[in-house]
């Protein structure tokens, strides 16, 4: 890992973004790094476009402004590609993330001819299977743990029983679910 | 014992607040309040404080009943952001000049007009002569320790005086990032507790708080309020020191980052101190000497310490997040200033409007003053020194 690791979330409203970047924040925290995790808020409603950042850094981190030059873009929901310049400013030796079932011809013609590397995961088909409903971030943000390597998977997967139990304490029914679609998530990301 | 945690800034003041459990917390539990009160009223149901937590109808009647909490002699706290604070604005005066010593905790946003809910520092710079002592906070640490210190000065006293902790909305507020925090015990020995020695509800000595004064006798209980913020320089620099006793972390008026050999300089409040230094170091790498002066009280006003950081400097920039809309500049401008006049210091000084609604601040406008400082050193002239960084149209 570099020293320090600046990543860019878009999503959509209700999706969990912020919530994925909440998470990751405190699972790096958990691995003893220095971090950030921080919304952009703006007219907060269902389905509206969103932003969320993550800082993450083995020194302490002074700066306090919104990422415009990431290393990593996670992008929740593809439908953001259209209207949304995700690559905007986006490091070429860094890398993006997208959720999507897209073939490669129509996503590499929806990214400002960005040279890093592109991965993509089927998101929905992991939620649906493993927590019977459409919840994108948890495979998500296991997918960014995956790319970025801010922690090992066994790091990660261990940390995220313990936030998890935290997290759902009120419905500890789901914990099980949201473990598998990490665990799957880690193993189905696809590099174009 | 130290707890290495992760905390956003509301997280944080939160958690002070429920350390120092005080007698009665009065805040409105809706916006334009913040997630603070949320957190704390948690921490009542929960039963982690014994405090009176008064859920209030408006921000008014919440500083109104911190009042006749204090004046009953109990510790009394709230946390308001914006127009709340705006609301509060009658009753701020009533409690400095009733020398109640409050302790409130106030996210810094925009006071609408027209309708804005982000960052800068509009609310906290419309009170600035109400009798507040207001301490500034660059991250969720400073949050937490300011708090931990604010009921040590404000009780003091030679002080009794309300005091407000300020910090960023949405860019500390909201953010997590990691924070060392004290064991509750260590945090209950370092506030103590709360002894005042007149008050309503002691039936040794009955007494009235605040009523009519007029031309006989307001004056001088206003001299006396004036000495008061005078005194409390001395004991927010005493606190401190046994803070870092605690804690190891110091704390004074200011912080200065890399003043020692700097030729230009900024001063700032709040996070854009953090994104500043940040600025600096990358600077530095390129042979610039610059440097960062953060003030941290902001009231009472350290006029001589500021004007002795910057008198060896070729130029400063002066950065306020509130304009001052007077054709002259900033708020924090105008008094560093006239504390440089006083003070005997003369070194070139722009006012910069920065920040304004939550337009974010980056490195390349910070990068962007330094430049212009550079280009004031090289002609020896400040031709308009009441500028705008980050806005469309003219600067």
């Amino acid at each position: 890992m570099k020293d320090l690791i600046e990543i860019r979330w878009h999503g959509r409203g209700g999706q969990g973004a912020k919530t994925a970047s909440l998470l990751l924040a405190d699972a790096a925290f958990n691995t003893g790094k220095y971090i950030q995790g921080f919304p952009e808020y703006g007219p907060e409603r269902m389905g509206a476009p969103i932003t969320a950042y993550n800082r993450i850094s083995n020194s302490p981190i002074y700066i306090h402004s919104n990422i415009y030059y990431p290393d990593y873009v996670a992008v929740v929901d593809d439908s953001l590609l259209e209207s949304v310049d995700v690559t905007a400013g986006l490091k070429e030796d860094g890398a993006i993330i997208i959720n999507t079932t897209k073939d490669s011809k129509y996503i590499k013609s929806h990214l400002n001819n960005y040279k890093g590397d592109i991965y993509t995961i089927d998101a929905r088909k992991i939620s649906t299977e493993c927590l019977g409903k459409y919840f994108p971030n948890t495979p998500m943000l296991a997918a960014v743990v995956k790319v970025t390597g801010v922690m090992t998977d066994e790091e990660f997967i261990n940390d995220m029983i313990g936030s998890f139990k935290h997290k759902f304490a009120k419905k500890p029914e789901v914990i099980d679910g949201n473990m598998k679609a990490l665990q799957i998530a880690l193993q189905s990301i696809k590099k174009l | 014992m130290k707890i290495r945690e992760r905390l956003s800034g509301n997280e944080a003041a939160a958690t002070a607040m429920r350390q120092i459990n005080p007698d009665v917390v009065a805040a409105f539990p809706i916006t334009p309040s913040t997630e603070i009160p949320q957190y704390f009223s948690s921490f009542v149901s929960n039963g982690k404080v014994d405090t009176e937590f008064v859920a209030v109808e408006s921000e008014h009647s919440a500083m109104s009943a911190c009042i006749g909490a204090e004046a009953a002699g109990a510790r009394a706290m709230t946390a308001t952001s914006a127009n709340g604070m705006s609301l509060m604005w009658e009753m701020l005066y009533i409690a400095s000049s009733l020398r109640l010593p409050i302790v409130m905790s106030l996210v810094n946003r925009a006071v609408s007009g027209p309708l804005n809910i982000h960052n800068d520092h509009s609310d906290a710079m419309g009170a600035r002569d109400s009798g507040w002592i207001q301490i500034f906070s660059e991250n969720n640490q400073e949050v937490y320790d300011n708090l931990l210190m604010a009921h040590r000065i404000a009780e003091n006293k030679k002080v009794l005086l309300p005091v407000m902790i300020c910090q960023d909305g949405f860019i500390t507020s909201h953010a997590i990032e990691n924070i060392e925090i004290e064991d509750d015990e260590t945090v209950k020995k370092f506030v103590g507790e709360y002894h005042p020695e007149h008050y309503l509800l002691n039936d040794k000595e009955p007494i009235a708080i605040g009523p009519l004064d007029l031309q006989a006798y307001l004056f001088e209980h206003k001299r006396q309020q004036a000495q008061a913020m005078v005194e409390a320089k001395q004991v927010i620099l005493d606190v401190a020191k046994d803070f870092e006793k605690l804690t190891g972390r110091k704390y004074g008026f200011i912080e200065e980052y890399k003043m020692e050999d700097a030729e230009i300089a900024v001063i700032c409040m709040n996070s854009t101190a953090g994104t500043a230094k940040h600025t600096v170091n990358n600077l530095r790498e390129k042979g610039i000497k610059a440097g960062v002066i953060k003030v941290r009280v902001f009231r009472p006003f350290p006029a001589e310490t500021i004007a002795n950081a910057i008198k060896n400097l070729k130029a400063v920039a002066i950065l306020d997040k509130a304009d001052g809309l007077n054709a002259v500049g900033g708020p924090l401008f105008t008094d560093v200033t006239s504390g440089m006049l006083i003070n005997g210091v003369h070194v070139p000084a722009i006012s910069y409007i920065y920040g304004i609604g939550g337009r974010d601040t980056t490195e390349e406008d910070i990068t962007e003053v330094f430049t212009n400082l550079e280009e004031i050193v090289k002609t020896g002239k400040v031709d308009r020194p009441y500028r705008y960084l980050g806005v469309r149209g003219e600067k």
